[in-house]
């Protein structure tokens, strides 16, 4: 099968940036698309010319490192799945496919379709530690948690990272992912020392990144390749108003021990 | 004062404001509504409701102020929050970008919002400052109306029933009021669920009946509120209104102003 590509090419942050046609090589409908991708990067490069920058690594779903607004979504035509996952069999023979980057002000972008994603990073790093004996492995089920909230918590671990929230939001707003990253701790026991202290940081550093608020339209559960839920964002908002009544802790005085 | 601050300054403190005044404006939209709503029962009712409104101060002006103050915090939270999400896409997408199941209404909020905003200053210089120069009667049928002379013959009191009455007999007024409250029934279809998102008064068990409760009452609440004007231009109280002009109570009430077309 063959395609046409609409393709966002841009030099870096500071250049103008453009969409530019290329017809794809023939391609097998059971490749996926950045290996599709790849094949019109290695038309491009035997021409001499410049090849297509994407983000990409795993390539099973698992490492949130592709993005891509592909035909005004993120991740591509279906559900619940990432760009990597995502097959020209989905496409018909002869479509115009539109490809851009996510855009965000918290996104700035690198080079045609990558864009710097270390706001997510820092917002991760905020949350700082966990409060667990470290050593040997643990008994099992020495900590009790119940089966209902483990698999909550297992909902929210599966958060990959990749900033489809942002892209698909019309806010630009991360609380999807924020939401998830303060959940699958705050519904664990191992996570309760912390809780509302790493709730305070997390937010205070999504704004302190430039995204936008939740206007809860449902476009990040809606692209969300891990179909995150947005219960997850209202959890946030309730511990975020406990921990901002708690306020901050006491400062220890001086001296110690 | 500091927490408050924090608040402020924090965007999920923002939607806490916009969430607890929203939910304060609704209480208000439904009281007012009840309270209209009585344009239904004899005149004698509405008017009398209005007296004691009107006469009791103590009631009346911290209500004011307590709603001019959670529409002046919705509003600027609103706004701020606004200029905040526009400033984080500086670039918007250069080809079209698919809304992914959001809503027409959760997309419009703003929009839906100031346009409410701007009805309720009109409607405020209507009816309760009655202003004569916005009821519309000088510009469509050339004659003044004064809205304050309106008395009931028996009892004394303002006439609230002839000036509903005759307020909503002007077409382009009906017409802005129900584009407005249309907007309102939006507006809340999607805010009064988002109030308890925004609290983090939601679960998996309770999202589907929220969600729907949201929808049904904004449209009680439009079809509530729409009753009135509805039932004016099909006539209700044109008689009445002709009987307060004979009586000879009111004032600035002409014939050519009043006559229903026949």
């Amino acid at each position: 099968m063959k395609v046409q590509l609409k393709v966002w090419r841009q030099k870096n942050r500071n250049s103008p940036g453009k969409f530019v046609t290329y017809d794809s090589p023939d391609l097998n409908p059971n490749m996926s698309f950045l290996e599709m991708l790849d094949v019109v990067n290695e038309s491009l490069a035997s021409k001499s010319e410049d090849p297509i920058a994407f983000d990409h690594d795993c390539r099973e779903g698992i490492c949130g490192t592709c993005s891509l607004v592909i035909d005004g979504k993120p991740h591509g035509p279906h559900k619940g799945v990432a760009t990597c996952q995502t097959y020209m069999r989905s496409f018909k023979e002869g479509d115009q496919i539109v490809i851009e980057p996510f855009r965000a002000r918290a996104f700035p972008l690198v080079k045609d379709l990558v864009v710097d994603r270390k706001a997510f990073d820092r917002i991760q790093q905020k949350g700082g530690f966990i409060s667990v004996r470290t050593g040997s492995a643990p008994d099992a089920n020495s900590i009790p948690v119940p089966k209902e909230n483990a698999d909550l918590a297992m909902d929210a671990a599966q958060c990959i990272g990749c900033g489809a929230c942002v892209a698909a939001c019309k806010n630009a707003s991360a609380m999807l992912f924020v939401s998830a990253k303060v959940s699958h701790l705050g519904l664990l026991p191992q996570g309760q020392p912390e809780r509302h202290r790493r709730v305070k940081a997390m937010v205070d550093q999504m704004d302190e990144e430039g995204f936008g608020a939740c206007t809860v339209t449902g476009s990040c559960e809606a692209v969300c390749p891990k179909s995150i839920s947005l219960d997850f964002i209202a959890r946030m908002n309730r511990d975020y108003l406990v921990a901002l009544a708690k306020g901050d802790p006491k400062k220890p005085a001086a001296g110690g021990a | 004062m500091k927490l408050l601050l924090q608040i402020w300054r924090s965007s999920l403190g923002k939607k806490y404001v916009m969430a607890l005044t929203g939910g304060a404006l609704l209480l208000f939209v439904l009281g007012h509504m009840a309270g209209n709503l009585q344009f239904f029962l004899p005149p004698t009712y509405i008017n009398a409701y209005g007296h004691f409104l009107q006469t009791t101060p103590e009631l009346l002006w911290p209500s004011r102020i307590g709603l001019l103050a959670m529409v002046g915090l919705h509003i600027s939270a609103a706004i701020s929050l606004t200029v905040a999400n526009r400033a984080a896409r500086p670039t918007r997408y250069a080809g079209a970008i698919s809304s992914q199941g959001a809503t027409l209404a959760a997309r419009t909020m703003i929009w839906s919002g100031l346009v409410v905003a701007s009805f309720i200053v009109y409607h405020l210089l209507h009816y309760t400052l009655t202003l004569p120069q916005v009821n519309g009667y000088q510009v469509f049928t050339g004659q003044s109306m004064d809205f304050d002379g309106l008395v009931e013959p028996k009892t004394g009191y303002h006439d609230i029933f002839a000036m509903i009455v005759l307020g909503f007999r002007i077409p382009v007024v009906s017409g802005f009021y129900l584009l407005s409250v249309g907007l309102l029934s939006i507006h809340l279809g999607h805010g009064v669920a988002s109030m308890f998102q925004s609290l983090g008064l939601r679960s998996h068990v309770w999202w589907p009946r929220i969600a729907t409760s949201a929808r049904v009452l904004s449209v009680v609440i439009f079809l509530g509120y729409a009753a009135i004007p509805v039932s004016v231009l099909l006539g209700r109280g044109s008689d009445y209104v002709n009987d307060v002009r004979t009586s000879g109570k009111s004032v600035h009430l002409s014939p050519s102003s009043l006559s229903p077309s026949k």
